[in-house]
This record gives C-alpha cells, structure tokens and sequence, in this order.
C-alpha cells in the first residue's frame, strides 16, 4: 500500500512528495529505470507515453511523447544531471517541439528523487522545484504579513473600505 | 479532459513563467503588496523607493505585462491596481503540480502490487 505525504516546503517553496512503498529499493528504481515500466506511470491516463531514448546515466537524455485519446502527439524530454542507482536520480524535464528537441522558450522544473530503505520497504522522496522557488517563497511570506489570503477574496470590498481613506 | 489539461499545460507554463519572473524582484513584490491595499499611480508608488521614476515605471510594466496588475483611469490619473486572480495564479501552479505527482505515485504503487513478471501468483 502506498502512503503519501505532501509538504509543500516552507524554505524553498519546492514540493516535496514523500510514498512509502511496500517493494524493495532495487524494484522502485525499475520503475525508472525500465522505460517500459516508466511509460505506464508518466502519462495521465488515456495518454500513454512512449518514451524514444532512454540514457538512463548521469549527463544521459530522455525523450518521450505522450499520445492523446485523438492521436495528438506531445513531447517531452528529460537531462539526466545527476544518478546514482539505485537511490537517487535528478533530471531537469521540459516540453519539446515534434522534432523531440527541447523548447529554449518553455521554463523547466528540476526534480530530485531519492530513494532508501526502510523497514516496510522503501520511502522515496520526491522534490519538484520550481525556476524561480524564491520569489514564490517571499509572495507567501509576504501574503501572510499583508494579509494576501484575505486580499485574494476580498479585494475589493478593501478597495471600498479604503476609498475614503487617503494616505 | 486530459487533452485540455496537457495542452493547457503547456500554454500555463509560458504565463507562469513571466510570473515568476515578474515576482523575482523585491521591488515589484512591495509594489503588488501595496497596490493589494490601495490604488497607487506610478509617480505615488516612486515615492516609496529610492530609483527614478522611469525605473518604477518599468518595474510595473514587468508587473501589467504578467498580468500580476492592471492600470485603470481615474480622471486625469492612471493608477495601478493588484490582480488578486493573478496572484491566485501563482498558488494554483504547486497544487497543480501537487496532483500530478499524486497521481503518478498511485500509478506507481499499481504497477508494485502486480506479481512481477515470471512470478505466479
């Protein structure tokens, strides 16, 4: 049975998935290691992913596309920055044109996963960060000082209030 | 459903990415908190920070080209007002991400709980 636990991490404003899996570390790493595997996971269901290269090394290139119920082809890739099987992998993913190559104009999400041992099996965790995780960071910090949560819904009932109050 | 979501991804990324940027700055991050509470005009808002009008200016041009504000008229003045969906926005991107992970972990689990192959059962 798998257990999730999701913390979106108050320093980085990265999320960071944690799942207890009943498996040994060596048969979770398959999961990404196999590109046969790989494709029954990544793709939403009704759009499987086919993944074409699979250089499952550090420095190594992943390129798949994900089919749509009508045929439509979407691509994506992975650079592999970073593996040490069979506990940790990162890669920087994006979006591709047709031609598989990556789009210089589309932002990336680097994801860190770490994989290890537990007593019931093992624990992987999973940090998804994004391009610019400080500035979301400081945009929460800052709602909570100026009452952003509140401004959100309410913004304009304030915009009244204040209206006759000019500083 | 799916096909909207892949797609719309893909449009997202691009707006989410000037909105990041837009928010990278701590000047623009004062400028959004401030015009949260009131409308502010630019030369208004340039009394708050020590840089030229034109480089306040540019900063909010950063901020409307995001979508994160938006200018409207009030007589002779323009004055700058904060997106609060926009801001939402910004919010919204790490439950998205939130629940494809989610997602791909059950996906995971599935395949785990098979037998593995060449094993019966």
């Amino acid at each position: 049975m798998t257990v999730n636990s999701v913390q979106k991490d108050s320093d980085q404003l990265t999320l960071i998935l944690t799942a207890e899996f009943d498996a040994p570390v060596d048969r979770v790493w398959k999961l990404w290691e196999d590109p046969r595997q790989l494709e029954r996971w990544w793709g939403p269901p009704g759009y499987p992913a086919t993944f074409i290269d699979h250089d499952f090394t550090s420095g190594g290139k992943v390129t798949y596309y994900m089919t749509s119920p009508e045929g439509e082809k979407y691509h994506g890739w992975w650079q592999i920055s970073d593996l040490d099987a069979p506990n940790r992998l990162e890669f920087v993913d994006g979006f591709g044109g047709s031609d598989g190559k990556p789009n210089p104009d589309m932002p990336t999400t680097v994801t860190y996963v770490s994989l290890e041992e537990i007593t019931s099996g093992t624990r992987m965790t999973l940090q998804s960060k994004f391009p610019s995780a400080e500035a979301m960071q400081q945009m929460v910090e800052m709602g909570m000082e100026e009452g952003l949560t509140l401004a959100v819904g309410q913004i304009d009932d304030l915009l009244a209030e204040d209206a006759g109050v000019s500083v | 459903m799916y096909n909207h979501m892949v797609v719309g991804l893909e449009q997202r990324q691009e707006e989410i990415d000037l909105l990041f940027q837009a928010l990278s700055d701590a000047t623009r991050r004062d400028i959004i908190s401030r015009a949260m509470v009131q409308d502010y005009s630019v030369s208004g808002l340039a009394t708050f920070y020590e840089m030229s009008f034109a480089a306040v200016q540019k900063h909010v041009a950063v901020l409307e080209r995001a979508g994160l504000i938006s200018k409207h008229r009030n007589g002779r003045e323009q004055l700058v007002r904060s997106d609060a969906a926009a801001i939402r926005t910004a919010y919204g991107v790490l439950e998205d991400v939130e629940k494809l992970w989610r997602d791909r972990i059950d996906r995971m689990g599935e395949i785990l709980a098979e037998p593995e192959q060449g094993e019966t059962i």
